[in-house]
């Protein structure tokens, strides 16, 4: 046994918490570059984000303002009331064609003076169909003008209303039959005069769909009611039926595989894509039951299949989120087995039932894929429903199918209105998000 | 709970609405696309000037609402069927067995089919129906002799059309659109650039020769487009040499980004089209059920108004829109008030 053979207490021992080793910092780096990953992923859902609401904004916002041409109008007697004797029944019998020289007479009277080289009758190309109409509403309604000259403030036509919001241009419209460059001329000086103006459009968000000649005039409105009815319907069922369900399944029932094959297919139901529950609808709803096409009813019935899976995965997940102690304590003291769910579990798990509710019925408000299968879709929204019956039964449109139809149309002035419409439903959609976390942050509790 | 008692009596008057609802008090009217915003402008300004309620709208092509139409008659069926062609014989059999064996049919007017293309593209300004049969036909003509079509370029076989690629957006076959492509352009082609005669002397039968004029090549060279022309007009925006196929009122409303071509020297307009002239359009039509006559308030005053001159005529709101009106108007006009059905 020799000195050598003992080996030195070395100064320095092997590995050092202070020094780094080449596998730290390569799991360092690898670290570092997961982070890296991350925020290069959030930045691009980011980017997109941000496109997309600055695309929809850009797009959409000129759809909230319209041009508006304010007219004295003289309800010339010979024209719209030939006996005078004031007969309502006569003074219908004079269509919204009898009332175009009117307006063009009130046209050629606004712009007189105003240097222009379009004749006569080629003014009212100006105004929106629609002008007539409004104006033989009037008349309808107030007989006795007849005679008098009456201040309108009636629609522009859609291609004025885009040069002024920048969309038609002198150039295109040099080959346009609708109008032409000597018109915007006249708009030029009559904006300047202040018969024409653009106003904050109530129209587009209170109308109804018009025909594809007055874009002009077309609102969401009617549609909005469409899906009002529809959700109304959706709620109405699916609210009691998944619920109900969910604590029957959480609370009551007993563990077998007849309620595991329950579980499952309810799983099963909630990723099933959304067109089959329009078939579905389209056979059951309408083939089979024989409720009226195009209705809310079906299109709610429709959704709540859609939204049910939904709601009754979200109850039970709450509902199991209710700690057993509070279960335990309820029948310590003497409770029913339904008095300690519906005393105490359910008041407890409701915020997170109405949360999935909510986000279920966004869900189905900006659905459209069903939608198309039961004729909710390529259908003029044109008619306000005329009570709540009506508003279930009679044929309507969907927010969403509303977009769509407006999108497929040939005036581009519609395009401007799918946009706008867009701002519309997400609105809407923000709307039930911001109640459903509200609504969770004040009722939460936790444990 | 009352909120069960509330949800199940909710449901009690949704039932009960429902079954009361049978008695119809608006015209109900389905069909072609095409015709949809024909019949949508009628139906506004119907609404707008009579006191019965706007009539109902919807599109989902001719042949779905033909289905729809010869489903039977009463209040649960439509009134008013629209379509780019003319009812089918078989159709007219399928509604007589439904028990729909009066109808009415009624042209509104013609529709023209137009080529254009991006307005900053090649210049495709003038376009004949062999052009186009030399470019999309799978077999062509060449040099006497019948080949498959060698043509990738627009100028491989007429020197006066731009030296560009060969890309053209068609209607896919579920339109009506396509067939009156098939048989006014690429048959018309098929016959004046000689490869009709050519597949006779072939040794096919003047029937299998007829249906292999209609064929068209499908390698890239045509696109199907089985949207509508919102579709195409979005693929001439990304694709400058392309050329596409769209209704003259949609061309019209769109000049700002689309130029036309002509066909066979002929400028497609509301006026050459009602003169025949332009050589590629087809009648309009919508059928109305003669049984719901009396029954569903309005059906017959909205037939007459949609045809009558101030609407359908040559100065009313269709026209303007790109219809082009029917010089035989006032006998459908008559057709209607006397509720003549079709006689088979």
């Amino acid at each position: 046994m020799t000195d050598t053979t003992v080996t030195p207490v070395s100064a320095k021992p092997a590995k050092s918490i202070l020094e780094i080793d080449a596998r730290t910092k390569k799991r360092n780096a690898a670290e570092k570059r997961f982070k890296a990953y991350g925020i290069a992923a959030i930045c691009v859902g980011l980017f997109f984000l941000v496109a997309l609401l600055w695309a929809i904004i850009q797009n959409g916002t000129p759809a909230f303002t319209q041009t508006y041409v304010t007219l004295d109008v003289e309800l010339l007697e010979e024209k719209l009331d030939k006996t005078g004797e004031r007969d309502i029944e006569a003074i219908k019998k004079v269509s919204t064609f009898g009332y175009k020289p009117l307006i063009q007479n009130a046209l050629v009277d606004a712009t007189e003076g105003m240097e222009t080289e379009i004749e006569d009758k080629n003014l009212a190309k100006l105004l929106s169909d629609s002008a007539a109409a409004q104006i033989r509403d009037y008349v309808i309604a107030n007989p006795d003008q007849i005679g008098e000259t009456v201040e309108f403030t009636v629609l522009a036509s859609s291609r004025v209303d885009g040069y002024l919001k920048g969309r038609v241009t002198r150039e295109d419209l040099a080959r346009d039959k609708n109008l032409s460059p000597d018109h915007l001329d006249l708009i030029d000086q009559m904006v300047e005069d202040g018969s024409v103006e653009r106003i904050f459009n109530w129209a587009f968000i209170t109308g109804a769909d018009a025909s594809e000649k007055r874009p002009e005039s077309a609102g969401i409105g009617v549609s909005m009611i469409g899906s009002f009815f529809m959700m109304l319907v959706v709620l109405i069922l699916a609210l009691p039926i998944g619920v109900a369900a969910s604590i029957y399944l959480e609370e009551f029932a007993p563990q077998n595989r007849f309620t595991d094959l329950i579980e499952v297919n309810i799983s099963n139901l909630a990723a099933v894509p959304s067109i089959v529950f329009g078939i579905l609808g389209l056979a059951v709803f309408i083939q089979f039951a024989h409720l009226p096409q195009s209705a809310p009813i079906v299109g709610g019935l429709t959704l709540t299949l859609m939204t049910l899976p939904t709601i009754v995965i979200s109850t039970r997940a709450s509902l199991k989120a209710v700690p057993p102690s509070i279960r335990d304590a309820a029948l310590g003291v003497g409770a029913s087995k339904m008095q300690t769910v519906f005393h105490h579990v359910l008041p407890l798990a409701m915020p997170g039932i109405l949360t999935g509710t909510i986000i279920g019925l966004a869900q189905a408000l900006g659905e459209t894929a069903p939608l198309l299968l039961i004729g909710m879709v390529g259908f003029i929204a044109s008619n306000y429903p005329e009570g709540v019956a009506s508003g279930f039964l009679d044929p309507n449109s969907a927010m969403p199918a509303q977009i769509y139809e407006w999108a497929k149309r040939a005036d581009p002035a519609y395009y401007e209105r799918a946009w706008g419409g867009i701002i519309v439903l997400l609105v809407f959609l923000l709307t039930m998000n911001i109640i459903a976390i509200i609504l969770r942050r004040r009722f939460e509790r936790r444990w | 709970m009352s909120f069960m008692k509330l949800t199940a009596s909710s449901l009690a008057i949704a039932a009960v609405s429902a079954t009361s609802a049978a008695a119809r008090d608006n015209v109900q009217v389905a069909g072609s696309s095409t015709v949809l915003p024909y019949a949508s402008i009628v139906a506004e300004a119907f609404g707008e000037n009579f006191d019965f309620p706007t009539p109902v709208v919807e599109s989902g092509g001719s042949s779905a609402g033909l289905k729809r139409f010869c489903e039977g008659v009463g209040e649960n069926t439509i009134d008013i069927a629209n379509a780019s062609r003319a009812i089918r014989e078989k159709e007219i059999v399928a509604c007589a067995e439904a028990g729909v064996t009066d109808i009415i049919e009624v042209r509104i007017g013609y529709d023209g089919i137009v080529f254009a293309s991006q307005i900053d593209g090649p210049e495709y300004t003038a376009f004949t129906q062999s052009d186009l049969f030399n470019a999309l036909a799978p077999k062509v003509m060449v040099d006497g002799e019948l080949v498959d079509n060698p043509h990738t370029k627009w100028s491989d076989f007429n020197a006066d059309l731009p030296d560009a690629e060969i890309l053209a957006f068609i209607p896919g076959t579920k339109h009506g659109t396509r067939e009156v492509f098939e048989e006014n352009v690429i048959a018309v082609g098929c016959e004046e650039t000689g490869a009709h005669d050519a597949m006779i002397a072939g040794g096919m039968s003047e029937d299998e020769a007829e249906d292999a004029c209609l064929a068209v090549i499908g390698d890239g060279r045509s696109v199907d487009i089985d949207g509508d022309y919102t579709e195409t007009l979005a693929r001439i925006d990304a694709n400058s040499n392309g050329i596409g196929v769209f209704g003259l009122a949609f061309y019209e409303n769109n000049t700002d980004k689309l130029k036309v071509a002509t066909m066979a020297g002929v400028e497609p307009s509301t006026e050459s089209i009602s003169t025949g002239e332009y050589p590629v359009s087809r009648p309009l039509f919508f059928y109305i059920k003669a049984a719901h006559i009396g029954v569903i308030p309005g059906l017959k005053e909205f037939a007459e108004f949609f045809v009558a001159d101030e609407i359908a005529g040559p100065d009313g709101p269709l026209a303007e829109y790109g219809l082009v009106s029917d010089p035989a108007l006032a006998d459908t006009q008559m057709m209607i008030s006397d509720e003549q059905t079709m006689t088979n």
